[in-house]
């Protein structure tokens, strides 16, 4: 397999509090390669958009990357300082965030932030960059572009905002994407043109994306691979056919099952027990055991790795080697 | 703060009206401007109908004109003459035109045309008030930037305690303050007056010479302290406010350097309050001018108007009243005009705008 674009190896994110310290990503470990669409699902609070920030170096103060590593081009990027991060946010890695509305500075036009983005990046001269800010406007489907260079933000609609906000991440042709929640702001008719366009520019670019979403619609569409992400901890990666259709996880079972069918209906939407624990009281062991159907000792008293089942790996006992899962899977 | 209501805009649909773009900005900003002046002439017909009575409740005009032994005869012809027997409306009506000439009568003490008196003063009370609000503006807006970008700061500690010390002291006493320190022990600056002034036609000013740049020092300190600390402190709050927004933090998502995101970005974002509340607080300064101006024997408006009150000179007041008046009417206007310069959300009449992140 190629070189992965991103590596992402037991990354911790804490945040120091009066209370003590909150660990909102605990271990977490991932490839992205280049071109492919990771996607990463979780309940608020699982850690998925920390995890981004923690990526592109934003994390909000106090909260800081207390452990791991993050590999980018075979370059480690966790650690670098604000003004060397600073070369590799927008350059190498972009990002679209979840509220288009509020994504955009509402005093300069959008053809002036586009320009300004592509001149911190590359180096070309403001006609050049002009240019470039008026192709990149009509590759995310603007209409009339030329005309709406000059126009400003709130003179576009929610979804129109959203395409300047990919074109903005797209100015200096990054290699990833983090687009955290980027349609959940949206209508759901906006949200598959979004969702679609993005993947349409990654193809056409190489780019990759890391999709973090709560939406397994979404998800299902759009990735490659999914990462599902359990109160800090990865629960499962896989490609998004096995997890969708061949869960490990009974986490990822159960957040299966939830989605409803058109065609079967059940009288009740199936939910799973209970809620995910708060940072503050994270219980020992496998952080899902209190819910889990399945949970056995080992799941109260020790905290799973990650068991590679390929093609998917799973952090659950059930999984491991003397787990009882193994036999089942291959039965089935 | 009721002045701003006119500079809102309507209250904001989600709905966005894409026609709204070919609207031109012009026609919006005039009718804008036109409905901001006619409530500007509203509100100064409000405050001359305050002046007008002063003249007719406070004492009696006639007798504050004549000697003691004039025969009644007399006083009712004069009262006939100078039209007080007129009914109200058509008394005001002249006093509103006469002062829309800028013309108040003849000052009981003075004994000459008041807006003479006035316009001799304004040079004084307008440079103190334009060095106070230039101290101001300087020295808060820096401080204010500086205290947000590092919060954690010792420095930025020491400079929100001494603005509270700014905030609560009253103006009077920090005059005084100043004057014992830097006129008394010092001896650096001169205590009072406004050194040697040089006439360019009828403005006095006491910029050109070193002697007078020297005396507008401290008055100009006592009397922008508090509009320092106060836009400080209001820089550093809305400040704090845009670097929690969501395309600051875009922005800096982009790999924008600091200093794009902190002054190009940030910054201008927090103008649109802070143009709002210097404006007024400049009016404030010319109208708070009268107690800088009695500790430092400033002899500006201020000066004259607190003299007027201690002789009951009820044309200098009334005329004093109207022109405080103006000025704030005239900066408010000012203000809502550069409002809409700043925000391009204001230009085409409030379309859109849900992404002010306010």
């Amino acid at each position: 397999m190629t070189e992965p674009l991103l590596s992402v190896r037991d990354l911790r994110v804490q945040f120091p509090t009066r209370r003590g310290v909150l660990t909102a990503v605990d271990g977490v470990s991932f490839d992205i390669h280049p071109g492919e669409i990771l996607g990463v699902v979780g309940e608020s609070g699982a850690g998925k958009s920390q995890t981004g920030a923690a990526i592109i170096g934003l994390l909000e103060p106090p909260g800081r990357i207390a452990g791991g590593r993050i590999i980018l081009e075979g370059q480690r990027i966790d650690g670098l300082t604000q003004e060397q991060l600073r070369k590799v946010r927008g350059r190498k890695i972009g990002a679209v965030f979840q509220d288009p509305l509020t994504s955009l500075n509402p005093l300069y036009t959008v053809g002036r932030q586009l320009t300004e983005t592509i001149r911190t990046h590359l180096d070309m001269s403001e006609r050049a960059a002009r240019a470039r800010a008026l192709e990149l406007l009509q590759e995310v489907g603007i209409p009339g572009a030329a005309d709406r260079l000059d126009a400003y933000p709130h003179q576009f609609s929610g979804g129109m905002r959203q395409r300047v906000v990919i074109a903005l991440a797209l100015c200096a042709n990054p290699r990833l994407i983090i687009a955290d929640e980027p349609t959940t702001a949206l209508d759901v008719s906006i949200q598959a043109q979004i969702t679609s366009l993005l993947k349409r520019l990654c193809r056409e670019h190489d780019t990759a994306v890391m999709l973090i979403t709560h939406d397994m619609g979404v998800i299902a569409e759009t990735a490659d691979r999914v990462a599902v992400l359990y109160g800090g901890r990865l629960a499962e990666v896989g490609p998004v056919d096995d997890v969708v259709n061949r869960p490990l996880h009974p986490y990822t079972e159960g957040l299966m099952a939830c989605i409803p069918t058109t065609h079967d209906r059940p009288p009740r939407l199936a939910q799973i027990e209970g809620s995910m624990p708060s940072l503050t009281a994270m219980p020992d062991g496998c952080a899902f055991h209190p819910r889990c159907p399945h949970a056995h000792d080992r799941c109260v008293a020790e905290r799973p790795p990650l068991f590679d089942h390929a093609p998917s790996s799973a952090a659950c006992w059930l999984w491991s080697s003397e787990g009882t899962r193994t036999l089942e899977r291959t039965r089935a | 703060m009721r002045g701003l209501s006119g500079a809102m805009p309507p209250p904001i649909g989600s709905a966005h009206r894409p026609r709204r773009w070919d609207l031109p900005a012009g026609t919006a900003m005039i009718a804008f401007i036109v409905r901001r002046l006619i409530q500007s002439v509203l509100v100064m017909l409000t405050v001359a109908l305050v002046g007008f009575a002063l003249f007719n409740y406070v004492g009696d005009p006639v007798n504050n004109l004549v000697g003691q032994d004039t025969s009644m005869e007399d006083r009712a012809q004069l009262r006939e003459d100078l039209g007080l027997n007129d009914p109200f409306p058509v008394q005001f009506a002249r006093f509103v035109v006469n002062a829309a000439q800028a013309d108040f009568g003849i000052s009981y003490r003075h004994g000459r045309p008041v807006e003479d008196l006035l316009i001799e003063r304004a040079p004084a009370t307008l440079e103190l008030s334009l060095a106070a609000g230039l101290f101001a503006l300087l020295v808060g807006v820096p401080m204010g930037i500086y205290t947000a970008l590092n919060r954690r700061g010792w420095l930025s500690k020491a400079f929100l305690t001494i603005s509270l010390i700014g905030v609560s002291l009253p103006t009077f006493l920090i005059g005084i303050l100043l004057i014992l320190i830097f006129a008394v022990w010092l001896g650096w600056l001169p205590s009072f007056g406004r050194g040697t002034t040089v006439q360019i036609g009828w403005w006095s000013t006491g910029f050109l010479t070193w002697d007078g740049l020297k005396a507008l020092i401290l008055p100009s300190i006592t009397l922008g302290l508090f509009q320092m600390t106060l836009i400080m402190r209001l820089v550093r709050a809305e400040m704090l406010e845009v670097l929690r927004t969501d395309y600051i933090k875009f922005a800096r998502a982009r790999g924008l350097s600091a200093r794009a995101v902190n002054f190009g970005h940030a910054l201008k974002n927090t103008l649109v309050p802070v143009i709002t509340i210097t404006g007024l607080q400049l009016g404030s300064v010319i109208a708070f001018a009268i107690i800088t101006e009695t500790v430092f024997q400033w002899p500006g408006m201020g000066l004259l108007f607190i003299q007027a009150i201690e002789f009951v000179d009820i044309p200098v007041m009334a005329a004093y009243l109207v022109l405080v008046a103006f000025l704030f009417v005239l900066i408010n206007l000012i203000v809502d005009i550069l409002y809409v310069v700043v925000d391009p959300r204001l230009r085409v009449g409030g379309g859109g705008g849900a992404g002010g992140g306010h």
